[in-house]
């Protein structure tokens, strides 16, 4: 399950950042903080070779004891950010990857709205439910 | 004023009531007493209105209103005997009203419409609402302005005008029947807002939307569905179009559009929810259907009405994309779908809407994987005809036709994955789609290239390759089936073609093909040269598409020689098959069967018999034809037969492509297994 999804913009601020438990918000906020050094690191590295060839999705960022943090970014440097929950052991890394793949095409059509001025936090409603029923579903 | 108090009075329809209004906002921009006695004196009768004539009328003038200035007027109020202080300000407010300049979003004003207002003009309204059929319920001004909606936007000159009106009329757009005001919620809402501006827009409204009062009117209460589109409605949204994009079949770019909504000075939140909404097929931009929707959407809006979560199904693009799919080559301006999606496209000829039903349905892969199994019967072609539309959609997909089609798109790429099958519908879409006289003649044309299609594929590469002698389609998607067939033992071919020349003369025999094979016959000796020489490569393609295809290819070498000699012989054999279901090319691929060999020969054969068919449709006109009605007809046939053939070559260029990679593998896999390949 997926207790919390982030959507970070190139220059690092977040666009849209949604936790699963209501409580604790901060502390996922925070883990989101600290995942972005690791997708820095990840993106730098894999980035010697030509961006062709670098994939989207990123893996596991780095687990810690109760949760898993994986990443993905897109060709615009905007980036994913997924918390999982390490209880749910039945989470594959192909759902994990579906369901950033379903994350990248809900903000390509948040990106397609021409009412979207890019930068700012994403309110499309369509996203949202995508979302919840991600952070739901997973669970 | 009394005058229009007698007026008033006497108004029970519509027309009389607006003309009231009229006289009333003359009256009030001129005397302004007299609209207060007038209010007065209407209080006092209908006192009991009050409330829902408050409301009828916030609700006019929230239609009428797209005034800002009079929204500012107004603040709420309104308990009877509000009239003259309202009157009041709608005096003030006409003036100030009256040039409406500004079509600023009313929003607030719309939705106000508190009970208790009774603008200057309420009176009249309220006694034309009273009259109306319909409890009074509050919803009813809402019908009343309703139907004003679109015209009332029409009258006004430039989008944002309309835009206003919009958002004045947001109450009654959606509503239906004055009676059959189910919505409440968007009554309260009004009520909610600015009674007091509404009312006094209302009544500067009245001056000027007197005239399309009615018309709005007669929208809002033509809803049946909350989110149906008026036909009044629809005319403007065209219209509102036209003036962005002259193509009716064209889009609208996101930012232009972005620019005109914004008119409607909604938020940017609602818009970009409505955006999302009414962008089907998510490309970025507004087909006329899809502007349309939003357009819709915006009015609700403004009138108060939320917006839903999913797009309702009146204001999908539906027909759009059916269309297109449908007309891909006949029918006048269908823009492509999107929207999925679509996104899709304005033009809806009346024709398309009964196919487009249908469309969806047929859209799904089983549809065309039993139109692609059914044999080239009559009866399957009589399918087909009726499913052209579907059809269609398969073919423009496969075609560089620029379709939005979201729908469409998936069942593409299911067809894609079945392309053999698909490859046999689509030749006959194409010829069914034109309802011309040839729809007989297509018939035959897909049964044959259905037969075709079913033997040989490998003849299909030497098809492609073949000038334009109609390269049935059915062959190519046929090719990657008679390959597998191919591998078959080269004895069988060397029996084949001995055989394949005593079939030449059965080929006549054929009862679906009858007409063609004598055409197929004297052709399959001309193509047979020129397949001859494609058959190697035909057959090495088709090799590649079996599996097992060592040990075929060893034999396909033999065979191709054979083949090549046996050209002729093929297609006779073919003319057998062709009555065997076309499609079932897949299942063939897989395959090893001597079937498959036959087939391989009939290729050459089916191609001459495609061949013949489609020259036959030119001549049979001929052959009537000194009626002009006959060389229409043949016009028509050679046209259709000029874009099936145009569809065809693409699909076979498509298949050759695959035919290759297929070669390429098998290739592979015989220098593998080439030590144990025996015979």
């Amino acid at each position: 399950m997926a207790v919390c999804v982030a959507v970070i913009a190139k220059e690092n601020y977040p666009l849209y950042i949604r936790s699963t438990p209501t409580e604790n918000e901060l502390k996922f906020h925070y883990m989101v903080h600290t995942s972005l050094d690791v997708v820095d690191e990840k993106v730098s590295a894999m980035g010697k070779a030509l961006v062709d060839q670098r994939e989207l999705y990123l893996g596991l960022l780095y687990p810690t004891e109760d949760y898993k943090v994986y990443g993905y970014v897109t060709n615009s440097k905007v980036k994913f950010v997924m918390v999982v929950d390490s209880s749910n052991t039945a989470l594959r890394d192909n759902e994990i990857r579906s369901m950033f793949r379903k994350l990248h095409n809900s903000y390509t059509d948040v990106m397609c709205n021409p009412f979207y001025n890019p930068g700012d936090r994403i309110q499309s409603r369509a996203f949202d439910t995508m979302v919840t029923s991600m952070m739901i579903q997973v669970c | 004023m009394e005058l229009c108090g007698a007026k008033r009075l006497g108004y029970f329809g519509r027309s009389q009531f607006y003309i009231a209004l009229k006289l009333v906002a003359v009256a009030q921009s001129g005397f302004p007493l007299r609209v207060e006695s007038i209010n007065t004196v209407k209080d006092l009768p209908l006192p009991r209105f009050v409330a829902s004539k408050n409301e009828q009328e916030s609700r006019h003038a929230a239609s009428y209103s797209s005034d800002s200035e009079n929204q500012g007027s107004y603040s709420g109020v309104i308990p009877p005997p509000p009239g003259r202080g309202q009157v009041k300000k709608g005096s003030i407010s006409h003036d100030t009203v009256q040039p409406r300049t500004s079509a600023d979003p009313q929003e607030p004003a719309s939705p106000v419409v508190s009970p208790q207002q009774s603008p200057p003009t309420s009176p009249h309204t309220w006694r034309k609402h009273n009259r109306h059929p319909s409890g009074g319920n509050s919803e009813r001004p809402l019908a009343g302005p309703g139907p004003f909606w679109s015209p009332f936007g029409e009258a006004q000159s430039g989008s944002s005008a309309g835009d206003a009106v919009w958002s004045g009329h947001s109450p009654p757009p959606p509503q239906e029947n004055w009676v059959s005001f189910a919505d409440t919620p968007p009554t309260s809402t009004l009520l909610t807002m600015h009674p007091a501006s509404v009312q006094d827009q209302t009544t500067v409204r009245t001056v000027a939307s007197a005239t399309t009062a009615n018309e709005i009117r007669r929208q809002s209460s033509s809803y049946d569905d909350p989110w149906k589109i008026t036909d009044e409605q629809r005319q403007y949204y065209v219209n509102q179009f036209k003036t962005i994009q002259p193509d009716l079949n064209g889009f609208i770019p996101g930012s232009a559009a972005k620019e005109f909504f914004t008119k409607s000075k909604l938020p940017i939140l609602e818009l970009s929810h409505i955006w999302e909404l009414s962008d089907f097929d998510k490309d970025g931009a507004l087909t006329l259907d899809e502007f349309c929707a939003a357009f819709h959407l915006v009015v609700a809006r403004k009138n108060g009405y939320d917006l839903p979560e999913k797009l309702p199904e009146s204001l999908m693009p539906k027909l759009i994309d059916l269309e297109d799919s449908a007309d891909v080559g006949d029918q006048p301006g269908e823009v492509g779908y999107s929207g999925s999606p679509a996104e899709a496209p304005p033009s809806k000829s009346p024709s398309m809407p009964s196919l487009n039903q249908t469309w969806p349905e047929l859209n799904q892969s089983s549809e065309w994987e039993t139109f692609s199994e059914r044999s080239s019967s009559s009866q399957t072609l009589t399918q087909f005809d009726s499913n052209i539309a579907p059809a269609d959609p398969d073919t423009a997909i496969v075609h560089p036709v620029p379709i939005r089609m979201t729908p469409s798109k998936i069942h593409m790429q299911e067809m894609e994955l079945k392309r053999t099958g698909s490859d046999h519908t689509n030749p006959t879409s194409p010829l069914l789609v034109k309802p011309s006289d040839l729809s007989e003649e297509n018939k035959i044309n897909s049964s044959v290239k259905f037969a075709s299609a079913n033997t040989v594929g490998q003849q299909q590469a030497g098809v492609v390759a073949h000038p334009p002698a109609v390269p049935p389609r059915p062959q190519p998607s046929q090719a990657p089936g008679p390959a597998v067939h191919r591998p078959v033992d080269a004895d069988g071919l060397v029996t084949h073609t001995s055989t394949s020349p005593q079939q030449i003369p059965e080929q006549p025999n054929f009862a679906d093909f009858s007409q063609f094979e004598v055409f197929a016959a004297s052709n399959v000796n001309e193509e047979q040269d020129d397949e001859a020489e494609k058959h190697p490569e035909v057959l090495s393609v088709e090799k590649a598409s079996d599996p097992a295809g060592s040990l075929r290819v060893a034999k396909t070498d033999s065979k191709i020689e054979e083949k090549t000699a046996a050209s002729a012989p093929a297609n006779v054999s073919k003319g057998t098959t062709p009555l065997a279901p076309p499609p079932k090319p897949v299942r063939r691929r897989l395959k090893s069967e001597d079937e498959l060999r036959p087939e391989v020969d009939e290729h050459t054969q089916k191609t001459g018999v495609l061949a013949a068919v489609l020259a036959s449709q030119p001549s049979i006109p001929r052959s009537v034809g000194k009626d002009k009605k006959a060389i229409q007809a043949s016009i028509r046939r050679n046209k259709e037969t000029n874009t099936v053939l145009a569809r065809l070559n693409s699909e076979l260029q498509q298949q050759l492509k695959d035919v290759l990679e297929e070669r390429i593998s098998l290739e592979v896999q015989l220098e593998q297994l080439r030590p144990f390949s025996h015979l």
